[in-house]
């Protein structure tokens, strides 16, 4: 038996296919991955994302340590409630984690970073913190539902206590609202519009079935894959790792070089990478027959051997989709060999899908 | 538990098998394959016209989450596929052993059809699995 979430009840109630995600027993999907896929780019869907993490640093020294953890800079938060998307590095610069920084003030920010690296990350952190008037404080008691697609937050909004609905109502994309225990952020890993909530959890079940009832469905982390995966976003343990600089994962534009004195975790190797240019890139691929791209598989591109680092079927497409990482120079099409073949997909620049549409020229 | 119908014969492979009247056979995977496949989003099919052998590959179902060899139950040749099945490979889900069937097939010799799973055997068999 793995960990659970408040959520689990609700989800053997909807009669979930639960499987072990980095030691948490979760909703693969509800009956059917690609409905709920559907149903998320086409109304609003549902997911319980408790299992991820959610940590306040608070002090005198708060901006100053993000400052030294982050390769994005949290100087350029200087609204309540604005978020921003960045990666923790080692000191090689590989990726230890990407995750979304808030800002609340210059003294007070919320971190909710990934399920499966909770254990790493706050280890990472704690160790940077040592030496920094912080306080770093994990928020175990608060459950996360993350309500996306086009009519999530209308949906969503007449649920939320009477006080925050207008604030709520007016939320700005990548903003957050934080209070009478809601923390409302209008954020989200699918590539549509929506909420992620986080919440006590003995409120949890209640907003959950309040949102059944306004017709949002729930949504596994199969669901969850494919919505990232078309809108572009990566995963952090199959498109990046400890052992892969933001540089080679298509996560150039998160790291903030300037101040040049700024001295982020990892920026040295990393800026010894972006002058000498790196030889690898993350790019999206687009398989031309029929077949499913799937992680591991061997990618024959211009520049040489590759491979790919997540793929799926894509349902807004009809036809599979992957992330994958190839050395350089990048050509238009390539080969990926899949059981003994090898078929021919064109080479993308993520995301696939926008706004419910392709993106694709064809 | 998943739908094991008594009337059809079943392959450690989870593929079921129909005699026909017309002494051909038709073949799908079950209920408990649809289930453990998720989704299907395509389904290659065997070529009509062709020889297999007992426990041959002779086509695929893949799904979002992985791509399963379709396996002949019986040495013999195909007659029919189930084109529909091209556009529309959730029919599998929906309709396993109904509109989901995926070929037809002459077997070499009918009373090997007999030797494969009954009901009973193919329950024992998923139970243990699981």
């Amino acid at each position: 038996m793995g960990k659970r979430t408040p959520l689990y009840e609700a989800h053997v109630e909807a009669g979930a296919k639960l499987v072990d995600f980095g030691g948490w027993d979760m909703p693969l999907h509800y009956g059917s991955r690609i409905e709920e896929h559907r149903q998320v780019r086409r109304d609003a869907g549902m997911f319980d994302v408790s299992h991820m993490g959610v940590v306040d640093i608070e002090g005198p020294q708060a901006q100053a340590l993000l400052r030294r953890l982050l390769a994005n800079d949290v100087a350029r938060l200087r609204a309540p409630g604005k978020a921003l998307y960045s990666c923790m590095l080692n000191e090689g610069g590989g990726v230890v984690d990407d995750l979304l920084v808030y800002y609340l003030s210059d003294t007070n920010f919320r971190i909710v970073i990934n399920a499966a690296t909770r254990e790493t990350d706050l280890a990472w952190i704690a160790g940077v913190a040592r030496g920094f008037q912080v306080s770093v404080r994990e928020r175990p008691e608060l459950a996360m539902i993350a309500i996306q697609g086009p009519q999530a937050r209308a949906k969503t909004v007449p649920l939320l206590p009477q006080a925050l609905r207008a604030g709520a109502q007016g939320l700005e994309p990548f903003f957050a609202l934080c209070a009478e225990d809601r923390f409302v952020a209008r954020t989200g890993y699918t590539g549509e519009d929506g909420f992620e909530i986080m919440l006590p959890a003995e409120h949890a079940t209640p907003l959950w079935n309040a949102l059944l009832g306004a017709g949002v469905r729930p949504a596994g982390l199969g669901a969850r894959d494919t919505l990232r995966l078309e809108a572009g976003m990566n995963l952090y343990g199959a498109d990046m790792d400890q052992t892969v600089t933001p540089l080679e994962s298509g996560l150039g534009w998160t790291v903030a070089w300037e101040p040049a004195e700024r001295n982020f975790l990892g920026r040295e190797p990393l800026e010894r990478q972006r002058a000498q240019g790196p030889s690898r890139r993350l790019v999206g691929l687009v398989l031309e027959d029929r077949g499913v791209l799937r992680a591991h598989q061997r990618v024959f591109a211009e520049g040489g051997e590759g491979v790919v680092t997540s793929g799926s079927f894509s349902p807004t497409l009809g036809r599979s989709i992957a992330l994958a990482r190839v050395p350089l120079p990048v050509g238009e099409y390539c080969e990926v060999e899949i059981r003994g073949r090898r078929l021919r997909a064109s080479v993308v620049r993520p995301p696939f899908v926008r706004h419910g549409r392709s993106c694709l020229n064809d | 538990m998943s739908e094991i119908p008594e009337e059809l014969k079943y392959t450690k492979s989870h593929e079921w098998v129909l005699v026909n009247e017309d002494g051909t056979m038709t073949v799908g995977i079950t209920d408990h394959a649809q289930e453990l496949l998720g989704d299907l989003v395509f389904v290659e099919f065997p070529e009509v016209g062709n020889r297999y052998g007992t426990d041959e590959a002779c086509g695929v179902v893949e799904s979002v989450k992985a791509a399963s060899d379709i396996l002949a139950p019986v040495s013999g040749e195909v007659v029919e596929v189930n084109e529909a099945l091209s556009d529309t490979p959730e029919v599998i889900n929906q309709d396993p052993y109904g509109d989901g069937w995926i070929y037809k097939m002459r077997p070499d010799d009918v009373a090997e059809v007999d030797s494969l799973l009954d009901a009973e055997a193919y329950r024992a068999l998923i139970e243990a699995e699981e």
